[in-house]
C-alpha cells in the first residue's frame, strides 16, 4: 500500500508556544487511525496544522500528502486535494445558506480539477442524497451555516459536508464531543457509510465511545506534543481501563 | 450674544473680586476659559449636542451670584435629612458653592484628602496642578463658564494603594432668599491601585429659581477603582448643568450610576475617556420625570486605546409633560482594537404629552471590535399586565410593579447594599408619588 | 507595500466597468448659474410660464442657503459656477426616436440597457436618461392601454401639464434643503409615472441614468403618482464615466401614494466612485421622499449603494394616511476613499402607521460609512410601530462605520425599537471557507452577500443578481 500521509518530525507553535514537539505518523490509503490522548496533548493542534490553520506555525519537520509537500499548499488547495476536517467547534456564518455554501465549495473544487461547474439539478440531487445519509433535516439545509444549530446538528452538518466533498483523508476532530448517544450513532454511521477502500481517516478523540462505532486499524496516543504509543485496536480497551495516567507516568522526564 | 454678554460683563467688571479669595491655580484657568467662552457664547439649539435643550434661555433669569463670598448662615442639620440608613459615610457638603466639612468624625486612611478645593489649591498647588482643568479645558462653553466663575468646591484625593472602605458622601445644597446661580467644582483623584466609592447627592428645596453649574473632573490611575453615584433630588425650580469628565488609566474601573428622581431642567454631560489598556467603564442612568421636568443626558465613551470594555444602560420613565433626551455616543478610535462596547437605552412614555428624544450613536474607526447599541421607546407589556391581573393583581398595582421592575435594572447595578436598598425605596416612593405628591400624574396613581 | 498599492490601483480601475466615455455630439450650455441660465433651460424645454416661475423662485431661495454641514462627510468646496447645467446628447429634432445617435444606442447596450423593445429585460419598461435629457422610453404604448403614463419629465410637462402642476414640489418643497432648492431651479429631465386608480402596473418601470458629458451636473427629477388601489414597482440604475474631476448629481424623487396603493422603489446606485486614491467620482446629493397620503398606502425603498465618491441621501416616508406603511432596506458599500452618509426618515403622522428600517453598511479601504436616520412619531400618531436594525461590517482597520439614529417620540402608544451592531469578517469564517476550498476573495464576496441578503432579497430578480455581482466586484482587493 502506498503512503497517503507522511508526517516527519513535525514541530508547531501557536503564539510562540511549542505544542507539537516532533510528530511522526504515516497513514496508508484505506487505513483508519485513531489519535487519543489527554486534554492539552496537542490533538487539535495536529489537525489544525494539517489543514493549514494560519494561527499555527510549523517550525520543523515535513508533511507529505499524496507525495506532495502539504505544508506548501494553501488551505483551499489542501481541501481540493481531498483533505477534510470536521471541526471541533464549527463556526456560524450568518446569512449564508448551506446550499449556497456547498455549491461554492463543490464548484471551486471542480474548477481546481478542471471540471465544468455542476448544474443546479445535479447539485440539488446530490444534496438530497447526501442529506439522507446523515438524516439532515431539509429545513436545516436552507438555514444559514451552523447559525442557531444545536451541538448535534452542527456535527451532523459537518458529516453532511464531508459526504458532499468526498474527501480522501478525513480528520474527525472530537466529533463525539457534545453529542448524546443517538446523535453519536447517526454521525458515526454517516462516517462509516462514506468509508471507501481507498479513503482514510484520522479520528481524534478523548474517549473510547466513538471508536466503538468507527473501528480503527491503528491507535496512537499523543501526549505532550509527541506520539508516545502506537498499537492495534486493543490499545483502546487498555486506555479505557487504565486511563491516561500510566501513559503520563511512563513519560515523566 | 446678549445673554452671554451680560455674564461676560459681570466677569470683567468683578474680576478682582472673583479672584481675591481664590488660589492662583483657579484664577489662572478662569481667564483662559473666558476667552473661549467669549468665542462661542452659550450653545444654541441648532448645535447637534444641544438640539433639545435650550440652555441660553435658562440663563435669562436675573440670578444673583455670590462672587464676594458672603457667608451664608446655614445649619446643615436643619437643611438636610437625607441620610442613608446603615451606610457609614464620610460626609462633606457644598452649600451653594462653598465647601463645608461634614463633621462626621470618621477617620480616613493616611494621606486621603477630602477638603475645600480652594484651600488645597492654596496650600499645595503642586498636588492639584497636573489635574485641575486639564479635562474641562476641552469642555463646551458651559464648562468654560464654570471655570470662569468657580471659586470653590471639593477635592477628593486618594493616594496610591489606598482603599477607602466607607463611601464618601458629598451633599450639595442650595440655600438663598433670592434667585441664585452657583458654580461648583469637584476634583477627584485616585492614584494607582486605590479604591473608593463616592456618592453625590444634589438637593435643593428652594422655591426661588436656582441654577447651578457643576464641573467634575475625575482621574482614575492605573488599576484604581471608583464607583460614583449621583442622585438628583432637587426642585422644579432648579436648573442643573453638569459636566463630568473622567480619565481612566490602564486596568482601571469606573462605575457610574446617575439617577434623576426630581429636578427641573437637567443637563448632564458625561465624557469618559479610556486611555489605558484594560480599562473598564460601566455607565448607568435612571430618569423619572413628570410635570415639565426636562432631563438631558448626553454621554460619550471615548475608546482611545484597545482592550477596553464599556457598558452603558440608561432608562427613562416619563410622565405628564416631561421631556427626556438621551444621546449616547461610543467613539472607537483607530487604535482601539479589541474593544467591547455595549449600550442599551430603554424608555417608557406614560402620556402623550411626554416627549422622548433618543440618539444612540456609534462612531467606529477600528475593525476588530464588538460594539452594539439598542434603544426602545414603548409602554408596559400588555400581556404581562394581563397575566398579573389574571392572577389577581389590580391593574394599577401591576403597572406599578412593572415600572418598578423597569427601573430596578439600573438600581441593581449599585454595589453598596445599603445605598441600593435606599434607592429601591426612593424609587418606589417616587413611583407611588410619595416623594412629590401630585394628583394628575400617572406615576402617583 | 508598493506592490500592494499597484494591485489596489489595478483593481479599483477594473472594478468600475462602466467607466467609458461615449463620443456623442452633445449640446452643452456654458457653465455657470444665474437667472438667464434658468430661463434658457426652460426655453430649451419649451416650458409653460408657471414652471419657469417655479424654477426662479427656487433659485432665489437657493441663493439664501448654505451647504449643509451636519453630515459625517468631508465635502470639498463646490464651485457652482464651474458646472454646466444642461447637456443634451440628442441631435436637434422633434422626432427624437428616429434620431437617436447610433453611438448612444450602443452606449446603453454596453451598459446592459437595450433600448429596443425586443431586447428588453423581461418585463421591464425603461426610461433612459443621459446627462440632462431622456433618450428613450420603451413600452410606452403598451402601458398607455392600461392608462399608465410613463414618460420623461419633459414630455410630461408638455403632454400632461395639469398632472405635473398638481403634484410637482408637493412632496419635496424647494425650501426643503440646499440641494432640493438647486434641483428645483435647474432640473433637467427624469421620469414621470402615473398609475391610475385600480391599476396594477404589469411591468417593472425603470429609469437608467447616465452622466456622460464632462463638467456637467445631473439634476434629474422624478415624480411617481400611484392613485387609489394601484401598484407599481420602479427601478433606478445609474453609472458615469471615470473622470478625474468630480461630477455633481443632485436629484429629487417625489412619490405620492394614495389610498390602498403600493409603490416599491429600488435603486442600484453605481455612479463612478473615484479611483483608489480618491480622485474623481460623483457627488451624489439626493433628496428622495414619498408621501403616503392615502389610508393603507405602502411605500418601500430598497437601495444598493456602491458607487459615488460622496453619497448624501435619505429616502424618506411621510406616513400621513392611517395604517400606512414605510419600509427602507439599504446596503451601502464604501471602499477606497468613498464617503457615504445615508439612511432614512420615517415620519409617523397617521394612526397605526408602521415602519421598518434595515440598513447594512459595509466599509472597506479608507472609506467612511454612516447610517443616519430619523424616526419621528407625532402627537396624534396613535399606535405607531417602528423597527430599525442597522448593522455595520468593517473590512480593514483604516475605514470607519458610524450609526446616528434619531428617535423623536411624542406619543405614548408608540413602540419603537432600534438595534445596531458592528462586526468584521472573522478569521475563523474565512479559514472555514478556505478549508472547504473557497479562496479568500470569493469567501469575502460570499460572506458579504450573505450579510446583505435580507436587503438584496427585496430587489426584483434581475436587479438582485446585478447587485450581488456589484457587491463582490466593489470589494475586490479590499482585504489583502
Amino acid at each position: 500500500m502506498e503512503n497517503l500521509l507522511e508526517i516527519k518530525n513535525l514541530h508547531a507553535t501557536i503564539d510562540g508556544k511549542e505544542i507539537l514537539k516532533g510528530i511522526d505518523l504515516t497513514v496508508k490509503a484505506g487505513e483508519v487511525h485513531a489519535i487519543m490522548g489527554p486534554n492539552g496533548s496537542g490533538k487539535s493542534t495536529l489537525s489544525n496544522v494539517l489543514v493549514g490553520h494560519p494561527a499555527y506555525t510549523v517550525t520543523e519537520g515535513e508533511v507529505y500528502y499524496k507525495g506532495k509537500n502539504l505544508l506548501e499548499m494553501s488551505p483551499e488547495d489542501r481541501s481540493h486535494e481531498g483533505l477534510f476536517l470536521s471541526f471541533q467547534y464549527p463556526v456560524e456564518i450568518p446569512g449564508v445558506s448551506i446550499t449556497n455554501f456547498m455549491r461554492a465549495a463543490i464548484n471551486a473544487k471542480r474548477q481546481y480539477l478542471e471540471l465544468e461547474p455542476m448544474n443546479a439539478t445535479e447539485f440539488l440531487k446530490m444534496m438530497r442524497e447526501k442529506r439522507a445519509l446523515v438524516n439532515l433535516d431539509s429545513k436545516l439545509a436552507n438555514r444559514s451555516v451552523n447559525e442557531g444549530f444545536s451541538g448535534g446538528e452542527k456535527k451532523r452538518n459537518e458529516i453532511f459536508q464531508m459526504a458532499m466533498l468526498e474527501p480522501t483523508l478525513s480528520i474527525l476532530d472530537e466529533t463525539d464531543s457534545g453529542l448524546d448517544i443517538d446523535a453519536l450513532r447517526i454521525v458515526a454511521e454517516g462516517v462509516n457509510k462514506l468509508k471507501r477502500e481507498d479513503t482514510s481517516s484520522l479520528v481524534i478523540t478523548h474517549y473510547q465511545r466513538l471508536l466503538d462505532y468507527i473501528k480503527p486499524d491503528i491507535v496512537h496516543v499523543l501526549y505532550n506534543g509527541k506520539i508516545v504509543k502506537t498499537a492495534g485496536p486493543e490499545l483502546v480497551m487498555e486506555l479505557e481501563e487504565r486511563g491516561y495516567d500510566w501513559i503520563k507516568n511512563e513519560n515523566k522526564q | 450674544m446678549s445673554q452671554e454678554q451680560e455674564y461676560i460683563d459681570i466677569f470683567e467688571q468683578n474680576l478682582a473680586l472673583i479672584k481675591e479669595p481664590c488660589a492662583e491655580l483657579l484664577n489662572e484657568a478662569r481667564e483662559k476659559a473666558a476667552i473661549r467662552f467669549k468665542a462661542t457664547g452659550f450653545p444654541g439649539t441648532k448645535e447637534e449636542n444641544w438640539l433639545h435643550s435650550n440652555v441660553a434661555k435658562r440663563f435669562a433669569t436675573d440670578y444673583g451670584m455670590n462672587l464676594g463670598r458672603v457667608e451664608v448662615n446655614t445649619d446643615r442639620r436643619t437643611l438636610f435629612t437625607c441620610d442613608v440608613p446603615n451606610l457609614n459615610t464620610h460626609q462633606a457638603f457644598i452649600v451653594n458653592d462653598t465647601f463645608r466639612d461634614g463633621e462626621s468624625g470618621k477617620k480616613f486612611p493616611d494621606g486621603v484628602i477630602l477638603a475645600s478645593l480652594n484651600r488645597i489649591a492654596e496650600e499645595s498647588p503642586s498636588l492639584l496642578e497636573p489635574y485641575y482643568n486639564t479635562l474641562a479645558e476641552q469642555g463646551d462653553s458651559i464648562a468654560q463658564f464654570n471655570t470662569m466663575f468657580a471659586q470653590d468646591g471639593i477635592v477628593l484625593y486618594i493616594p496610591k494603594n489606598t482603599v477607602v472602605e466607607e463611601t464618601v458622601q458629598i451633599v450639595t445644597l442650595l440655600q438663598a432668599n433670592v434667585e441664585m446661580l452657583s458654580n461648583r467644582r469637584l476634583l477627584v483623584i485616585l492614584e494607582e491601585n486605590s479604591q473608593a466609592s463616592l456618592l453625590i447627592c444634589d438637593h435643593s428645596a428652594m422655591e426661588k429659581q436656582t441654577l447651578s453649574t457643576q464641573v467634575t473632573e475625575i482621574f482614575i490611575g492605573r488599576g484604581a477603582q471608583l464607583d460614583l453615584y449621583e442622585l438628583e433630588e432637587t426642585a422644579y425650580s432648579n436648573t442643573r448643568l453638569s459636566h463630568l469628565f473622567v480619565r481612566q488609566e490602564a486596568d482601571s474601573r469606573f462605575g457610574h450610576s446617575n439617577i434623576t428622581l426630581t429636578n427641573g431642567f437637567t443637563r448632564n454631560y458625561i465624557s469618559v475617556s479610556l486611555e489605558g489598556k484594560g480599562a473598564e467603564a460601566d455607565i448607568n442612568g435612571l430618569v423619572i420625570g413628570d410635570k415639565n421636568q426636562h432631563t438631558d443626558n448626553r454621554t460619550i465613551v471615548d475608546h482611545k486605546t484597545g482592550n477596553c470594555n464599556s457598558n452603558e444602560l440608561y432608562k427613562y420613565i416619563l410622565d405628564e409633560q416631561s421631556t427626556g433626551v438621551f444621546a449616547g455616543k461610543m467613539l472607537i478610535r483607530p487604535d482601539a482594537q479589541q474593544t467591547v462596547s455595549q449600550q442599551t437605552n430603554r424608555n417608557l412614555c406614560l402620556t402623550s404629552d411626554a416627549h422622548m428624544y433618543a440618539q444612540p450613536q456609534l462612531e467606529i474607526y477600528a475593525d476588530d471590535v464588538k460594539c452594539s447599541h439598542g434603544s426602545t421607546v414603548g409602554q408596559l407589556d400588555d400581556n404581562a399586565l394581563f397575566y398579573m391581573q389574571q392572577r389577581g393583581i389590580p391593574a394599577d398595582e401591576a403597572r406599578h410593579l412593572l415600572m418598578y421592575a423597569f427601573a430596578g435594572e439600573v438600581i441593581e447595578n449599585i454595589k453598596i447594599e445599603a445605598l441600593r436598598d435606599r434607592l429601591h425605596m426612593l424609587v418606589e416612593k417616587r413611583l407611588r408619588g410619595e416623594l412629590n405628591h401630585c394628583r394628575t400624574c400617572a406615576l402617583c396613581k | 507595500m508598493k506592490k500592494k498599492d499597484n494591485i489596489l490601483k489595478k483593481i479599483a480601475n477594473k472594478a468600475y466597468e462602466f467607466g467609458f466615455v461615449s463620443k456623442i455630439k452633445t449640446d452643452i450650455i456654458d457653465s455657470g448659474l444665474n437667472e438667464d441660465v434658468i430661463r434658457l433651460i426652460s426655453k430649451k424645454k419649451n416650458e409653460p410660464s408657471w414652471l419657469l416661475e417655479f424654477r426662479l423662485e427656487a433659485y432665489r431661495h437657493w441663493l439664501t442657503l448654505k451647504m449643509p454641514t451636519w453630515a459625517h462627510l468631508n465635502i470639498p468646496p463646490i464651485d457652482y459656477q464651474a458646472i454646466s447645467y444642461y447637456a443634451d446628447p440628442l441631435k436637434k429634432s422633434k422626432e427624437k426616436n428616429k434620431e437617436i445617435d447610433p453611438e448612444l444606442m450602443k452606449t446603453f447596450e454596453k451598459l446592459g440597457i437595450p433600448l429596443e423593445e425586443r431586447l428588453a429585460l423581461s418585463g421591464t419598461a425603461v426610461d433612459a436618461v443621459m446627462d440632462s435629457v431622456s433618450v428613450k422610453t420603451t413600452f410606452k404604448e403598451e402601458l398607455k392601454e392600461k392608462g399608465i403614463i410613463f414618460c420623461s419629465m419633459s414630455e410630461a410637462v408638455q403632454e400632461h401639464p395639469e398632472l405635473v402642476r398638481q403634484y410637482l414640489g408637493t412632496v419635496v418643497n424647494y425650501r426643503d434643503n440646499f440641494f432640493a432648492a438647486l434641483n428645483s431651479a435647474v432640473f433637467s429631465d427624469g421620469s414621470f409615472a402615473f398609475i391610475p386608480k385600480g391599476v396594477r402596473c404589469p411591468r417593472e418601470l425603470s429609469t437608467y441614468f447616465r452622466i456622460n458629458a464632462a463638467n456637467t451636473g445631473q439634476f434629474e427629477r422624478t415624480l411617481i403618482v400611484a392613485d387609489d388601489d394601484s401598484y407599481v414597482s420602479y427601478l433606478e440604475g445609474c453609472t458615469a464615466p471615470m473622470r478625474d474631476e468630480n461630477q455633481l448629481h443632485a436629484a429629487i424623487v417625489e412619490i405620492v401614494v394614495n389610498n390602498n396603493a403600493e409603490v416599491k422603489y429600488s435603486t442600484v446606485q453605481n455612479w463612478y466612485p473615484g479611483d483608489a486614491e480618491g480622485k474623481g467620482g460623483v457627488y451624489n446629493f439626493v433628496t428622495k421622499r414619498g408621501d403616503c397620503r392615502g389610508k393603507n398606502s405602502k411605500l418601500s425603498w430598497t437601495q444598493v449603494e456602491t458607487g459615488s465618491a460622496i453619497t448624501w441621501k435619505y429616502p424618506s416616508c411621510i406616513l400621513r394616511g392611517d395604517n400606512s406603511q414605510g419600509e427602507f432596506y439599504s446596503v451601502a458599500l464604501t471602499n477606497n476613499y468613498q464617503q457615504a452618509d445615508t439612511g432614512t426618515k420615517m415620519i409617523h403622522l397617521g394612526k397605526n402607521t408602521r415602519s421598518t428600517i434595515i440598513s447594512k453598511g459595509i466599509s472597506a479601504g479608507k472609506s467612511q460609512n454612516s447610517y443616519r436616520g430619523l424616526v419621528r412619531v407625532s402627537k396624534n400618531a396613535d399606535g405607531a410601530r417602528n423597527y430599525s436594525q442597522c448593522d455595520s461590517l468593517l473590512l480593514g482597520d483604516k475605514c470607519g462605520a458610524h450609526t446616528f439614529p434619531y428617535m423623536d417620540i411624542h406619543n405614548n402608544s408608540a413602540v419603537i425599537e432600534h438595534e445596531a451592531t458592528t462586526s468584521k469578517i472573522s478569521e475563523d469564517q474565512l479559514f472555514y471557507c478556505n478549508q472547504r476550498g473557497i479562496g479568500t476573495e470569493e469567501a469575502i464576496g460570499l460572506i458579504v452577500n450573505g450579510y446583505a441578503k435580507e436587503v438584496l432579497n427585496k430587489l426584483p430578480m434581475e436587479f438582485a443578481i446585478e447587485a450581488q455581482k456589484l457587491l463582490s466586484v466593489s470589494l475586490e482587493g479590499a482585504v489583502g
